[in-house]
């Protein structure tokens, strides 16, 4: 078993969790993930090492409750335990030595997968620009963390209810046009948004590195679940991945694949309805 | 005098039509008067060629005159002298192939029902004895020395438990939350009910094996950490998790399914009982399956039992050629499973938005025999037709899981992943490191992969013997 260790809600939807992990805080770096299990009935779902501490032995990990398990979880309390937690999974990320400046974007929930990489890039003497965009105000989460290590923050707001209205992509551009060279940009958030930042980073040239998180089950290389197609190439995002170059990754084919398992009135339409089975 | 019968006693199965709608286990298993009955049958040869065909070296006439003389206790420790999981092996084994098929009794006849009878001794001792005091009546001298097992499938749990009787200190490093590896991940509960590989487990853990969940060898921990936590010996019996997928348009619609995906969502996470278990398993009104071995036939007949209406088996050859049991074929096809034999998939045709809508496949026929020997299948020009199906589930192979060579780069290894590996003793290109099982042929046998990880432990022990003796000198 897994302790949680604290608990804190960053907003009304997200939550950071400090786990009791030793054998995995002594591995992880950044860009890597855990998966878990809350209990014998749950499912396993993966989610981003967002620190780690070597010496006290935890794992922090922030998610947001969008479906049975991640509300599940935010259900739990300092002190409760997880049944399995197991990583950590998935390539550390690799970056250049002679980075010189370096743009980080997070969409949402994003922010908080994006925030370790930042920490890495600034402890590496790279100069960091942190752009981070949400719905509104209420949704905004780790300003103050990555105020810390960014050498430049921006946030940005759908509707304009905090800092920049619009979109991180718009700032992306009008830093870029103003005269900033970055040399890498990192963008980690919504398919649509990845999709849209290397869109804008392919017409400057500049190499772009993206999170992928498609539906994981092993997080081993067992199930094929997870598989990308990346350059023509099928990948599997937790051990191939998940971090890509988002100039070669097919975001259209990733966003129809994460509608796997979202719509449910499809289901009744098209699929067995399993519910009704009985199995004794 | 001997039971001529021609035919073994037969097997009790449950109906097809009631099966396939749901996940009980299909055969039923013998009675104490079927099994004596079948016992009978055994003419005790002096030669015994029955025991050379066994992998594991059971030793088949002893245990079955013992099950003919109803002394089923005495059976049970007989075989569980070679073999420590019966109750599996009963039921999955390839007999047809192996014990069975050089059965002096099947060249007039059926051979006698070894693997029901393995069965049936397994299953009469779990309903009726703690099996606790029957196995571990020699006591061991304990050693000081550490083992440590990389994998909990049917070779590193036999590693293990040979190495726990010699007296080894083995701890078993598992990546998933439950140990057992295929038994568990892949064959369905209806051809091996999971509590019993469960209670299997258990008498593994009795003899004092430890074995650890959640650790992914290569990613929580490495070589380096074992050899820091005192272990002098590895065994590696990682299996062959990969999957092949086709290579053919289409492979990545909606739809399409890994069989390691499929039926890991069906049997590790129990997708059969969504909504009581939270993980789902969705699943067309039609299915293709692809590829004709036991994974295949497992990976169809799940999806019938889950309601699909049509579930074909998609297979180039010829039913000849099929890869799996015998036993299977015939379940499957009791069950509704429809064949279609020499076709082979061309491409998956999807809808606007990424789901699957059906399958393009050609006819073949059989050409000239190939390097196989088996005769191999050319396409019939111009007989492309769609087949109507929603999912498509990929089961043409699994190949050795990188993980571990990524983390151990001198570990030599075959172009196809296979670890390179000594025949007789599993020993690998590193001292003190040995494997076995999938994770060195390739995709293969439970039987297989226990023989395997029964020499290692021998080998294991002679390696550990031999360090400390010559460390005395
Ligand atoms: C490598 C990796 C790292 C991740 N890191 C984080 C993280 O740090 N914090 C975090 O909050 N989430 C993260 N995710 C996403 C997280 O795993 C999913 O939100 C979670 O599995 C949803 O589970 P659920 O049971 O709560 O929701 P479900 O009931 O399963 O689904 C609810 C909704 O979420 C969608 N969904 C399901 N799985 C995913 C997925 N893998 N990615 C995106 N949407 C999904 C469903 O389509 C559905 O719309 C990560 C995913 C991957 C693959
Ligand atoms: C669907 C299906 C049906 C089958 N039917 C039959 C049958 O009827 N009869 C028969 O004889 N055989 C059958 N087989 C084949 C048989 O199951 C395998 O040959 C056998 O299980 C191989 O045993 P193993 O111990 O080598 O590996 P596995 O059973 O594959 O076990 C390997 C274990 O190692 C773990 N592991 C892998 N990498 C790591 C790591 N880095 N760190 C920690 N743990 C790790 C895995 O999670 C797994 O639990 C079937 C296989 C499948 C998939
Ligand atoms: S272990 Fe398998 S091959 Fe050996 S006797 Fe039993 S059923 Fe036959
Ligand atoms: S070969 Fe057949 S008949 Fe002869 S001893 Fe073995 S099981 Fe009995
Ligand atoms: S999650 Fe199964 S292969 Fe990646």
């Amino acid at each position: 078993m897994f302790k949680i260790l604290e608990k804190k809600a960053l907003n009304e939807q997200v939550t950071r969790m400090v786990i009791d992990a030793p054998l995995i805080a002594k591995k992880a770096e950044p860009g890597q993930f855990i998966i878990l299990r809350i209990d014998e009935y749950g499912e396993r779902i993966p989610l981003t090492i967002a620190d780690y501490n070597r010496e006290d032995g935890t794992v922090t990990i922030i998610f947001q409750e969008v479906g049975k398990t991640t509300k599940q979880l935010g259900a739990l309390n300092e002190g409760d335990a997880l049944l399995d937690f197991v990583g950590p999974l998935g390539m550390a990320t690799e970056y250049d030595r002679d980075l010189k400046r370096a743009a980080v974007i997070g969409g949402g929930l994003g922010t908080a997968i994006a925030y370790p990489q930042i920490k890495k890039l600034a402890s590496m003497g790279v100069e960091t620009d942190a752009i981070i965009g949400f719905r509104n105000k209420n949704l905004v989460i780790l300003e103050d963390e990555i105020k810390e290590h960014a050498s430049n923050l921006f946030v940005t707001t759908d509707d304009g209810s905090y800092s920049h209205k619009g979109f991180v992509t718009d700032v992306l551009k009008d830093q870029i046009e103003s005269g900033v060279k970055y040399d890498l940009v990192v963008a980690i958030g919504p398919l649509v948004m990845m999709k849209f930042v290397s869109k804008l980073t392919k017409q400057y040239g500049i190499k772009t590195v993206v999170s992928m998180n498609p539906v994981m089950i092993d997080g081993t290389g067992m199930c094929g679940g997870c598989r990308i197609t990346v350059d023509g190439k099928t990948k599997f995002a937790c051990v191939d991945g998940p971090d890509f170059d988002g100039h070669q990754v097919d975001f259209d084919e990733a966003i129809r694949r994460s509608a796997m398992y979202k719509d449910k009135e499809r289901d009744a339409e098209h699929y067995c309805q399993l519910e009704g089975m009985n199995n004794g | 005098m001997a039971n001529m019968s021609k035919i073994k006693v037969p097997m009790p199965e449950q109906d097809p039509q009631v099966r396939n709608k749901q996940f009980q286990e299909v055969a039923l298993g013998y009675t104490e008067d079927m099994a004596v009955e079948e016992a009978t049958r055994c003419l005790n040869c002096k030669h015994k060629p029955c025991i050379k065909g066994c992998p594991v070296s059971v030793q088949i006439p002893e245990f079955i005159s013992l099950v003919a003389n109803k002394d089923f206790e005495g059976a049970y420790k007989k075989i569980t002298e070679t073999n420590s999981l019966p109750a599996i092996c009963g039921r999955v084994c390839p007999q047809e192939t192996q014990c069975e098929q050089v059965c002096v009794r099947a060249i007039k006849g059926e051979s006698v029902g070894i693997g029901r009878l393995e069965r049936f001794v397994a299953d009469w001792m779990m309903k009726n004895k703690n099996k606790e005091e029957v196995q571990h009546t020699e006591s061991v001298e304990k050693k000081s020395k550490k083992v440590a097992v990389i994998g909990s499938g049917p070779a590193g749990l036999t590693c293990a438990g040979d190495l726990a009787k010699m007296g080894y200190q083995v701890t078993i490093f598992e990546a998933f939350h439950t140990p057992g590896g295929v038994l568990m991940y892949g064959i369905p509960e209806f051809r091996l009910p999971k509590e019993l590989v469960q209670a299997e487990i258990d008498q593994v853990r009795k003899l004092g094996v430890d074995i650890k969940t959640n650790i992914v060898v290569g990613k929580t921990i490495d070589f380096n950490d074992l050899k820091e936590a005192g272990y002098e010996a590895i065994f590696i019996g990682s299996g062959a998790g990969l999957p092949g997928f086709l290579g053919i348009e289409g492979e990545n619609l909606n739809g399409v399914y890994s069989a390691n995906e499929f039926l890991t969502r069906v049997n590790l996470m129990k997708a059969y009982k969504f909504p009581e278990y939270d993980t789902p398993v969705k699943l067309a009104k039609n299915v293709a399956v692809v590829g004709g071995g036991n994974v295949a036939m497992d990976a169809a007949r799940s999806a019938k039992r889950l309601g699909a209406e049509h579930v074909y088996i998609v297979y180039r050859r010829s039913e000849k050629e099929l890869p799996a049991r015998l036993e299977e074929v015939h379940h499957a096809k009791e069950e509704g499973i429809e064949f279609r034999l020499l076709n082979n998939p061309v491409r998956i045709l999807g809808t606007e938005d990424g789901y699957v809508k059906g399958m393009e496949c050609i006819k073949m026929e059989l050409g000239e025999p190939d390097a196989s020997g088996r005769r191999r299948p050319v396409p019939v020009q111009g007989s492309e037709f769609v087949l109507d199906v929603g999912t498509v589930i990929v089961a043409i192979g699994q190949s050795p899981n990188p993980l571990i060579k990524k983390t151990v780069p001198e570990l030599e290894t075959q172009k196809w992943g296979g670890i390179i590996a000594d025949e007789k003793t599993g020993a690998t290109n590193i001292p003190g490191v040995f494997a076995g099982g999938d994770a060195v042929t390739g995709a293969a046998t439970v039987i297989l992969a226990m023989g395997a990880g029964k020499e290692s432990a021998k080998a294991i022990d002679d390696y550990l013997s031999k360090k400390d003796s010559n460390s005395q000198v």
